[in-house]
């Protein structure tokens, strides 16, 4: 590991060594925090006691669910608004806007409609993952060089060879920006969801631990989430950056 | 010309969620989805109320306190780890693997902290607004090209000349983008944290009228918020982009 990466893990270890230390010393109120290693404990206990099972797999296959829709649907509307130069046009402002707005304000609104249940969380892990998809296949799309266009004319390419052999490739770093940013939005929007109002999951769980006074289960599940989103995001991100950087391109963090 | 056909295509689509909504109302009915033109009605009458007067006031208070210092430490934090090279690159992915966090997940324990208070909601809106603001404004300083060092040192600028006439409007236009960035997700954290559990505010308001049935008002509500985030974000957008332009 570099020197930077080294110092990073001594950072991220103090700080929780000082919680851990604050904790035990009792200089932060233990229904306030609970030390990071009985986090840990309770976490682990939890998990082999099977109990918040099902809630694991409701709410990450919600996720998932949302994360498949939003690329599927979300490269075959970026082809599509590509291809439509006169709507893309007017689709911009939207997309400039779409993203100011705090979208958790219509969840109610699902509910509504669709009543309480996984629908109203899954639409709303498809619409704030959608967007970022689309843009990120228009990003692509845009650029492609015309130089492989040009190539695949010589070479007397088909079209869906010419699509999959030299377009698709040469978007690929910004459609994995796109699908990067759904599965982050997505997991946001489920989990937020679920914590304002759900009949089950990881974050309705959550929420009842809190209003029982249950902080071992409360802990033990926020663990279970920051752990597994860290882990997913960080994962996409070093392989996005790796990825972009082979191609040649600077990405930023977004 | 081009300013008008713009903004004819804004009215296109604007005109098509409204058509949308419209159909959708048709399709799930009054008691779920109120229409358009109810809606509006409603507002007219809700909006010189008292009592949307205290919960839009009270939503503003806690979103400009947790703008403020979404905006002061964000500012704070990134041009430290801009300028401070071995700060930025142990920082940044730390910053962004909380970025990506779902945030929310931790609201109870800002609750366990402040209470059901003011400050707790100020404290979560700043938490979302932060992050974005320290990362633009750290890229912002580290993209500065090195020839635009150069330059002020061949002109012989002294150190505040290079800071006010080089480093300032070079870093500006996406500091700006920070900042708007920062906007809109404070206002998403004041939100969250109102609907997830407070007693006043538009958060509150929008899931009290869903649990008492009140289509109208909750869609109301919705739409005040919409239009406040739009409105914003498009002032903000256009400073940006003459931002960019004079660059």
């Amino acid at each position: 590991m570099s020197r930077v990466g080294w110092i990073r893990l001594a950072v991220i270890g103090t700080a929780i060594g000082l919680l851990e230390i604050s904790c035990r010393l009792g200089l932060i109120d233990h229904r306030v925090v609970i030390a990071p290693s009985e986090m840990v404990d309770a976490l682990v206990q939890l998990l082999i006691s099977g109990q918040a099972n099902d809630q694991i797999a409701r709410t990450f296959g919600i996720v998932t669910a949302a994360v498949l829709i939003s690329i599927v649907l979300g490269f075959a509307l970026g082809v599509v608004i590509h291809a439509l130069p006169r709507l893309r046009e007017a689709l911009d402002p939207f997309f400039a806007t779409y993203y100011a707005v705090p979208i958790f304000i219509f969840y109610p609104v699902m509910i509504a409609i669709f009543g309480l249940s996984a629908i109203p969380i899954l639409l709303m892990g498809v619409a704030t993952a959608l967007v970022a998809m689309i843009i990120g296949t228009l990003n692509g799309l845009d650029r492609i060089p015309r130089i492989l266009t040009k190539v695949a004319r010589v070479h007397q390419m088909g079209k869906l060879s010419t699509a999959l052999r030299l377009k698709l490739p040469a978007a690929a770093p910004h459609l994995f920006t796109g699908v990067k940013l759904a599965v982050s939005y997505s997991f946001i929007a489920v989990i937020a969801s679920e914590f304002i109002l759900a009949p089950a999951g990881l974050g309705r769980i959550i929420s009842d631990a809190y209003t029982d006074f249950d902080n071992r289960r409360m802990y033990a599940l926020m663990l279970l989430l920051i752990v597994v989103a860290t882990l997913v995001n960080m994962t996409l991100h070093t392989l996005d950056q790796r990825w972009a950087a082979r191609r040649g391109l600077v990405k930023s963090w977004s | 010309m081009v300013v008008i056909k713009r903004a004819i295509d804004t009215l296109i689509v604007f005109a098509v969620m409204l058509l949308a909504w419209q159909a959708l109302h048709q399709l799930v009915g009054d008691t779920a989805l109120p229409g358009p033109v109810p809606t509006l009605q409603y507002l007219v009458r809700f909006l010189p109320t008292a009592r949307f007067a205290e919960n839009a006031w009270a939503t503003l208070v806690s979103f400009f306190y947790a703008l403020i210092l979404s905006y002061a430490l964000g500012l704070s934090i990134g041009i430290w780890m801009g300028v401070h090279r071995l700060s930025g690159a142990v920082g940044e992915p730390i910053l962004i693997s909380l970025y990506t966090l779902p945030k929310i997940t931790l609201y109870p324990v800002v609750l366990l902290i402040f209470g059901l208070s003011t400050s707790g909601r100020v404290t979560f809106g700043a938490m979302h607004g932060v992050l974005p603001v320290a990362l633009l404004t750290m890229n912002a300083i580290r993209n500065i090209p090195l020839v635009y060092l150069k330059s002020a040192r061949t002109l012989r600028l002294s150190k505040g000349q290079t800071i006010l006439t080089v480093l300032l409007p070079a870093t500006v236009p996406e500091v700006i983008s920070g900042l708007r960035i920062g906007f809109a997700l404070t206002l998403l954290g004041v939100l969250l944290a109102e609907m997830f559990a407070a007693k006043h505010g538009l958060g509150f308001l929008i899931i009290n009228a869903m649990q008492l049935l009140q289509a109208e008002e909750m869609v109301s509500v919705a739409v005040v918020l919409f239009v406040f985030a739009v409105v914003a974000n498009a002032l903000l957008l256009i400073i940006e982009h003459r931002l960019h332009r004079r660059v």
